[in-house]
């Protein structure tokens, strides 16, 4: 191949797996919901923020789930809450992903004795992340974006893997 | 600013026998008063110069067993002295009048004391749950109650393998 093309298009055109330039633009532009259940929300606001600056990675928050990528369940998610978290799930366009932020949203944490908070969002969404800490601190979110973003690269956008 | 026991006193001095019991020791002095009462005792505390307790803190629920006991912590800015009511609802009636019409912050928290314990405050202008879901059973803070295996379709049994009870005493050791 590198015999036969060089000399024969263009400098402005390239060659890459579709896959490859599908998913490189989806992990760079994972824009995420402004959505918060409850303490680690502060966190995410932080992880959001100027310090660890989450924008640099293509995530920004976006007001609206039909124009989100991505899901982070941040805080403890209730009973009562579950169904509009499912509705606000199932109102995400496909490709769409979750992170699971913190304890509570990964198994109820403090609360799982509780009588009515969820034992895990897994319970209600499919979670492809799962961040510990109470709260995880920014930079454990940050992580989990670059996670995702992992994630993302071994995707098969074309064809069912 | 008032002593508790000049409080309790002069409560005593206008209703008497409305006045089941008096507890002035402890952190938290308080009468308890005939449910029948309450809005009475309630309107003198908030209306008489020398007491004017203009703000209503919290309503809380107890559960003791045969009766439940609703609790009102109250607090003066005019004077900057607190003090507690409390009012006894048998168990199989929990009944006890709102105090929604002296102060209108007892609104909420007596739908709260509703939702968690269960005592009905009658003369509500809007009695329903306030947290729990509108189609939640029982009351949870009621020390009978019984946790609900699922709701909405949503599992709430635990995993004993993956998860094993460590029990009360274990947390609280």
């Amino acid at each position: 191949m590198e015999d036969i093309l060089p000399g024969r298009f263009p400098d402005y055109v390239l060659f890459a797996k579709a896959d490859d330039l599908i998913n490189w633009s989806r992990k760079n532009s994972l824009w995420w919901m402004l959505f918060a259940l409850a303490c680690c929300g502060i966190e995410l606001m932080q992880a959001g923020a100027v310090r660890s600056d989450l924008d640099r990675f293509g995530a920004v928050f976006r007001a609206t789930p039909r124009q989100s990528d991505l899901m982070i369940v941040a805080g403890t998610l209730t009973l009562k809450m579950a169904r509009r978290v499912r509705l606000l799930y199932e109102q995400m366009a496909e490709p769409r992903w979750v992170i699971a932020m913190g304890s509570c949203a990964n198994c109820g944490g403090l609360f799982n004795l509780s009588y009515s908070v969820v034992r895990g969002a897994d319970k209600i969404v499919p979670v492809d992340i799962y961040v510990p800490g109470c709260p995880p601190r920014p930079e454990a979110l940050t992580h989990a974006i670059i996670e995702l973003q992992k994630k993302i690269t071994g995707s098969k956008v074309l064809r069912k893997a | 600013m008032a002593t508790p026991a000049e409080i309790a006193e002069r409560v005593q001095a206008q209703f008497g026998t409305a006045v089941l019991e008096t507890v002035l020791e402890g952190r938290l002095p308080h009468l308890v008063v005939e449910a029948g009462r309450l809005q009475e005792v309630c309107a003198f505390l908030r209306e008489s110069p020398e007491l004017k307790f203009d703000f209503l803190s919290a309503v809380a629920g107890v559960d003791l067993g045969e009766q439940l006991q609703a609790v009102y912590l109250l607090y003066s800015y005019a004077h900057h002295h607190a003090f507690t009511l409390k009012v006894n609802a048998p168990r199989d009636n929990p009944v006890v009048p709102t105090v929604s019409g002296i102060w209108p912050a007892a609104d909420w928290h007596e739908r709260e004391t509703f939702d968690l314990m269960g005592i009905r405050f009658s003369g509500h202008p809007d009695l329903r749950r306030i947290l729990l879901p509108e189609d939640w059973v029982g009351h949870p803070l009621r020390k009978d109650y019984k946790y609900p295996e699922s709701y909405d379709g949503i599992t709430l049994r635990r995993d004993e393998e993956d998860w094993p009870d460590p029990g009360a005493e274990a947390l609280y050791k």
